[in-house]
C-alpha cells in the first residue's frame, strides 16, 4: 500500500510584520497624545471656532459640571499652599494638622467646603481624587467660599509672581493669574452666571472659557 | 523575514562543520506587548483639541452718567437667550405694547432667520474689512515663502504680517456705526409673573458668543436679563395676551 504523506507544514506564523504595524501605531500614539488630566469630573465642553491655545501655567481652573457643582484647581504649588493659609485665618474655628495642609497641598483639584475639610484630608490620599466629586466648593450669597478662593489664589499668586526676578520684563497679562471656566454644556444659565458674578465682583473681568475646536 | 536562511547543500556534511542552526525569532511576544501599550495609549490620550474663549465682562464697579458711553438705539442688537435655548431678538429700544417687536431667531447658520444672517447684514462693513486684512495677509504669507529666506527671517516676517493684520482688525471692529449687541440669558424662573421656565444652558451662550466672533462683531456683552426682557419674552411667547392683561410699559 502506498502512504500518502502528508506533508507537514509548519505553523509559525511570520509575526515580524505585525510588529512592525504595531511599533508604528504605538510611535504616532506616543508622539500625538496628551494625557486626559484628572479632574473631579468629566465634563463635555461646548464647540465653538475660537483658537487661542489654553495657557499652561500660572492659571486658575473653574470646574462646573452639570448639577451645579463648583471645583477649583490651581497648577501653582506655593499658590495653593498659600491659599490655604489665607482661608485658614478667615475661617479660624477649622485647623488643620501639617500632615493634612501637606495632603492639600498635593493635589491640583480641590473643591471641599472648609468646615468638612479636617475629616476629607484625613482620607487615604489616592481616595480624595475619588471622592472630592461628591463635595464642591459652595458658592452661595449667604456662604460664598468660591469668592474667597478666587481671591485669595489671584492675590497669592500675583504676589508670587511679583517675587520673580524677570517681573518687569513680563506682558501685562502675564502679571497675574488666568481664570479659565471649564463648564459642561448642559450646565444651566444660573450657575455659570453666579460665577461670572462673583467674579466680576472680584473685577476679575477677563477670563477664558474651554470650549472645544469645531469646524464652523 | 526574521529568518537567517542556512544554506543547505544536499544533505552532505563535510567533516569539521559547524551545525548551522535555524534562525527564527519569534515576535509573537513583542507584539503581544505592542498592543497592550497601543491599547493604553489610545484609552489615556484625548483627541478632541481644548481651545478657549477669552471674554471680557463689563466692569461692576458704579460709573456716572457722563462715564457711560452712549450707545445709539439704531446700534444696538439685544439677544435674549430663553427658556429651552429659544433665542429672540430685537433691534434698538425695545416695544413692550407690540409682541411682535421680538423676533424669534435661531443659531443654526442655515437657517432664514438665524443670528448668523442678521449680524452678517448688520456688520457688513466690518466682516468687509477684515476680510480684507485676511486677504492681505495671506497674500503676504504667500510672497514671503516664495522669497525662501532663512527660517528666523521667514518667521520674523510673518510676525510683522500678523501684528499689521491684528492692528487691521481691531481697527475694522471699531468702524462707526457697527452693531454693538448685548446678549442676555435667562436664568431658571419658578411663579414669576411673565415666563416660567428652566432657563438657558451654557452651551447657548458659547453658541451666541461663537457667532460673535464669525461675524466679527467688535463690541458686545454678556448683560443680566431684566424683567423687562422677560415680559417681552412671555408677551412674544402669548402673541400679545401679556400686554393686554399686563400695565407693564404703558
Amino acid at each position: 500500500m502506498a502512504k500518502v504523506k502528508v506533508k507537514r507544514k509548519s505553523t509559525l506564523i511570520d509575526m515580524t510584520a505585525m510588529s512592525d504595524v504595531t511599533v508604528l501605531l504605538l510611535t504616532f500614539f506616543m508622539l500625538t497624545s496628551t494625557f486626559v488630566q484628572q479632574e473631579p469630573v468629566q465634563t463635555i465642553t461646548p464647540a465653538s471656532v475660537s483658537e487661542f491655545e489654553i495657557p499652561s501655567q500660572d492659571v486658575l481652573k473653574v470646574l462646573i459640571e452639570p448639577n451645579g457643582k463648583v471645583f477649583l484647581g490651581l497648577d501653582n504649588f506655593n499658590d495653593r499652599a498659600a491659599a490655604l493659609d489665607e482661608m485658614l485665618k478667615v475661617h479660624s474655628d477649622v485647623t488643620l494638622t501639617e500632615e493634612q495642609k501637606n495632603t492639600f497641598r498635593l493635589s491640583e483639584w480641590f473643591g471641599v467646603p472648609v468646615n468638612q475639610m479636617p475629616e476629607f484630608l484625613s482620607m487615604r490620599f489616592e481616595d480624595q481624587a475619588g471622592e472630592l466629586k461628591n463635595y464642591g466648593v459652595p458658592c452661595d450669597s449667604i456662604d460664598n467660599q468660591f469668592k474667597e478662593w478666587v481671591d485669595f489664589a489671584t492675590r497669592c499668586g500675583s504676589q508670587r509672581m511679583k517675587e520673580d526676578p524677570a517681573y518687569d520684563e513680563l506682558e501685562n497679562s502675564q502679571k497675574r493669574l488666568k481664570i479659565i471656566i471649564k463648564a459642561d454644556k448642559k450646565t444651566p444659565y444660573d450657575v455659570v452666571k453666579k460665577v461670572m458674578d462673583t467674579l466680576q465682583e472680584l473685577r476679575q473681568n477677563r477670563f477664558s472659557l474651554i470650549t472645544t475646536l469645531s469646524e464652523g | 523575514m526574521a529568518q537567517v536562511e542556512v544554506k543547505d547543500n544536499g544533505g552532505k556534511k563535510k567533516k569539521g562543520q559547524q551545525k548551522k542552526m535555524n534562525i527564527h525569532v519569534d515576535f509573537t511576544p513583542m507584539v503581544d506587548m505592542n498592543m497592550l501599550l497601543i491599547t493604553f495609549f489610545m484609552l489615556c490620550t484625548t483627541m478632541t483639541e481644548s481651545r478657549t474663549m477669552d471674554l471680557v465682562m463689563p466692569s461692576k464697579d458704579a460709573v456716572t452718567e457722563e462715564q457711560q458711553s452712549k450707545l445709539k438705539a439704531s446700534e444696538a442688537i439685544t439677544i435674549l437667550i430663553g427658556d429651552n435655548d429659544k433665542v429672540f431678538y430685537y433691534l434698538g429700544e425695545p416695544d413692550y405694547k407690540d409682541f411682535n417687536s421680538l423676533v424669534e431667531t435661531s443659531l443654526n447658520p442655515e437657517d432664514e432667520n438665524s443670528i448668523r444672517n442678521l449680524l452678517l447684514d448688520r456688520n457688513e462693513e466690518v466682516i468687509g474689512l477684515v476680510d480684507e486684512a485676511n486677504k492681505a495677509y495671506e497674500e503676504g504669507q504667500a510672497n514671503v515663502k516664495a522669497m525662501h529666506l532663512s527660517k528666523a527671517d521667514t518667521e520674523a516676517k510673518l510676525a510683522e504680517l500678523m501684528t499689521v493684520r491684528d492692528d487691521a482688525v481691531s481697527e475694522a471692529k471699531k468702524t462707526k456705526g457697527a452693531p454693538m449687541v448685548v446678549i442676555k440669558a435667562k436664568t431658571t424662573t419658578e411663579n414669576h409673573d411673565y415666563v416660567n421656565g428652566p432657563g438657558a444652558t451654557y452651551s447657548s451662550l458659547v453658541d451666541v458668543l461663537d457667532e460673535m466672533i464669525v461675524c466679527s462683531v467688535g463690541k458686545y456683552a454678556v448683560v443680566d436679563i431684566t424683567d423687562g426682557d422677560l415680559f417681552l419674552i412671555g408677551n412674544y411667547l402669548s402673541k400679545g395676551e401679556l400686554a393686554a392683561s399686563s400695565d407693564f410699559g404703558k
